[in-house]
């Protein structure tokens, strides 16, 4: 339930406040009110950003609409929120939003104190290494560093798994220490680093802006794990449910096969699990059993596509940003994206 | 008596020649203002040398070799970046504030809607600008319209959900449009509110006395960022829950109790140069407080802090910026954020994104300055230097 009181005072100073019923039937108050109010990254290259009409795009944007298409059947009923690094679970708490879809790390502390659960791993990130090759020829792995300047910046997590990582492996560096992430990008730019260090996907986007994306290379070692998901409130575990299969359906479509665009022959299929997850099958319970409609997933995959598509589309090869799978190829392709069965 | 010839006293009075060649015209002008002494010479030679150096390569850079139009980031980007543009090429990135100029407008306002944006806007200016313009009468009424009816027309106008216009939540607005109602509301709560304020101050009745200094010294202790960053992040958890205040009002709410404060100071400057035979004058012939203040003290003492309010106002135009703080995008955030759609991301982006929302900003600056000036001018009836 939602209602929205907005009282005039002195004009346009008008003093606004919606009180919406957060009570522990998330699922029930999402459908009363019509739309999903998905949490997104203020602006994050490939996972969340404005298109020129203003639509959000990305990664995370397309889950908060999987998630709308799994309710409602229709991707466009989400209510996109952005919000910052500290805000993003103040407003998840308060029940501002209904599901949190900005590259949050997976840790213990998030998912038990504050009160969160996660409903799986959409991306699985990791901090990487960038180098200058024109400047540091011959160099391909991480473990030939030893004694470069390493650009990074100060008081994230990424300082903190850098000197982990050098101190594990005996080797020497001078940190090049930043408090933004534009002076860090500039100074790296400017040469005043040999190295540069932050999440993969990171490293993809600053590549993009760079003046001479050639001479920069990923080194392939991964030195943290950044596993990355879409987070719920703790106490309501039928809207976890609805989330975390929303996951699960889009991974295991890409399995299957069904695309956005095959989407309609496959409810035809011969194969038995492929109508089954589609909803085909006689007293199918697929949806009934999160509160959903049995054609839940056909609605998902109609409507966003399965995890392979969003990936390439966002970030992947279909993208600017052309990040390979990686350890988010499937299970069955050389990687761990991997959905328990649906059935 | 004979008539004396006296043609040789002069008739008519000698035509004035004009000044040497180097005394007058553009010569005089340089000579004076230019190459007045060595020190001058030195530095108009040095100024000279610092726009043949940097002025021709920026109108190559924003003019000559930029990319006026395309459909992404291609034509901002180099062969080795990914794009179409040749190696070595550097350019402003117009395509993208083409691509993007409605978004940095209206923010994400429905796409629909925006005509009602559109009509605010026209509203604005048609009452504004007779109501800076002196010689066009009917001030009261139009003050009125400008101040009373105006806010609550547009605030249906904007929010919607009545008369069968469709809601828009605050949520989606952004860019200019959310700049400019930050600081109208801003600077028509914070002019009065800070009059009342300083006035307060000075009052001889403690309790208002003391409310008034506690309000302006715990407002003007708390940076902006830290009660912005309070209500969003805080405010939410003190309520019951489900409870959400809607964040432009809160914004809205914290700007103007912020300009507020300062105002208040610059006001109370005002009334400090009011010497106090201005008081006893007005008090000798029997006027009361409000007539006091309102005839006597405040017309003086406002007009001597002209410079000081206007200073308030741009310093708040500015810092609606902050609101991205609290997931709002001003016209500065929404640039800001743009920079992160990978369509547009390049080297050339973020540098002419924000070259364009410095210009804007600085259109409505300047011209807030300009006014303030002319003001001053017109009220500097007693003062003038």
């Amino acid at each position: 339930m939602k209602t929205t009181i907005l009282t005039g005072v002195l004009g346009a100073a008008a003093l606004g406040f919606a009180a919406t019923a957060a009570s522990a039937a998330t699922l029930d108050d999402v459908k009363a009110k019509g739309e999903v109010a998905c949490g997104v990254h203020t602006g994050l290259q490939g996972f969340a950003a404005p298109d020129d009409q203003g639509n959000w795009r990305g990664f995370d944007s397309d889950f908060c609409r999987a998630v709308a298409a799994a309710v409602f059947g229709d991707p466009s009923k989400v209510r996109f929120v952005p919000t910052n690094a500290t805000e993003r679970f103040t407003a998840l708490q308060s029940g501002e939003i209904d599901v949190l879809s900005r590259n949050t790390t997976w840790t213990l502390s998030r998912d038990t104190s504050l009160g969160f659960n996660f409903a799986g791993v959409n991306y699985y990130d990791g901090q990487g290494f960038m180098i200058n090759a024109a400047k540091l020829p011959g160099i391909n792995s991480a473990l030939q560093l030893s004694g470069a300047a390493v650009c990074v910046q100060t008081g994230t997590t990424t300082e903190l798994n850098l000197a982990d990582y050098f101190a594990a492996n005996n080797m020497e560096y001078n940190p090049v220490v930043f408090q933004g992430f534009d002076e860090t990008n500039a100074a790296y730019e400017a040469g005043r680093c040999d190295v540069y260090t932050t999440d993969q996907s990171g490293l993809y986007a600053l590549r993009l802006t760079l003046g001479n994306p050639d001479e920069h290379v990923v080194l392939p070692e991964i030195i943290s794990k950044e596993p990355l998901g879409p987070v719920v409130r703790h106490g309501d575990d039928q809207w976890f449910d609805v989330v975390k299969w929303t996951l699960n359906a889009l991974i295991t479509a890409e399995e299957l096969g069904i695309t956005s665009e095959n989407v309609e022959e496959m409810k035809q299929s011969d194969n038995p699990e492929i109508r089954r997850v589609l909803g085909q099958e006689e007293n199918s319970t697929i949806g009934s059993a999160l509160g959903l409609d049995n054609a839940w997933v056909a609605n998902v995959v109609a409507g966003v596509g399965n995890y392979g598509e969003v990936f390439d589309r966002n970030i992947g090869q279909g993208s600017p940003l052309k990040i390979s799978r990686g350890l988010n190829q499937l299970w069955t392709k050389g990687g761990i994206q991997y959905a328990p069965p649906i059935r | 008596m004979q008539e004396h010839d006296i043609s040789f006293v002069r008739a008519e009075m000698v035509a004035n020649s004009t000044p040497p060649a180097a005394e007058r015209g553009i010569v005089r002008w340089l000579r004076t203002n230019m190459f007045a002494t060595p020190l001058d010479t030195v530095l108009t030679l040095l100024g000279l040398l610092l726009i043949a150096y940097t002025l021709p390569p920026f109108i190559r850079w924003a003019f000559i070799d930029a990319a006026w139009t395309g459909p992404d980031r291609s034509v901002c980007a180099t062969i080795v970046q990914g794009g179409l543009q040749p190696d070595g090429w550097s350019g402003a990135c117009w395509a993208f504030v083409n691509a993007k100029f409605a978004q940095f407008m209206y923010g994400r306002y429905t796409f629909g809607e925006r005509w009602r944006v559109d009509l605010t806007a026209i509203l604005f200016v048609a009452l504004l600008v007779p109501l800076l313009i002196p010689r066009v009468p009917y001030k009261f009424l139009n003050a009125v319209l400008f101040f009373g009816v105006f806010p609550i027309v547009s605030f249906f106008l904007l929010v919607g959900g009545w008369f069968g216009l469709a809601y828009v939540p605050t949520s989606e607005w952004g860019g200019l449009l959310v700049t400019m109602v930050l600081s109208f509301v801003g600077i028509s709560i914070s002019l009065p509110l800070g009059i009342a304020l300083a006035l307060g101050r000075r009052s001889k009745m403690p309790v208002i006395k003391v409310l008034c200094v506690v309000f302006i010294e715990m407002v003007r202790g708390v940076p902006l960022v830290t009660v912005l960053f309070m209500a969003s992040v805080m405010l939410p958890l003190f309520m019951p829950a489900g409870m959400t205040f809607d964040r432009f009002a809160r914004a809205l709410v914290g700007v103007s109790l912020f300009a507020s404060a300062y105002m208040a100071e610059v006001v109370r400057g005002g009334l400090q140069a009011i010497p106090k035979g201005q008081y006893e004058g007005a008090d000798s012939l029997g006027l009361s407080y409000w007539q006091k203040t309102g005839l006597i003290v405040l017309p003086q003492a406002l007009k001597l802090v002209i410079p000081g309010i206007v200073n308030t106002f741009i310093g708040l135009f500015k810092d609606t910026s902050l609101v991205y703080i609290i997931g709002m995008f001003d016209l500065l955030g929404i640039v800001r954020q743009n920079f992160q759609d990978s369509n547009w991301a390049s080297a050339q982006t973020p540098m002419s994104g924000l070259l364009f929302a410095g210009f804007i900003f600085w259109i409505f600056c300047f011209g807030m300055s300009r006014y303030s000036i002319y003001m001053e001018r017109r009220l500097d009836t007693g003062h003038k230097r």
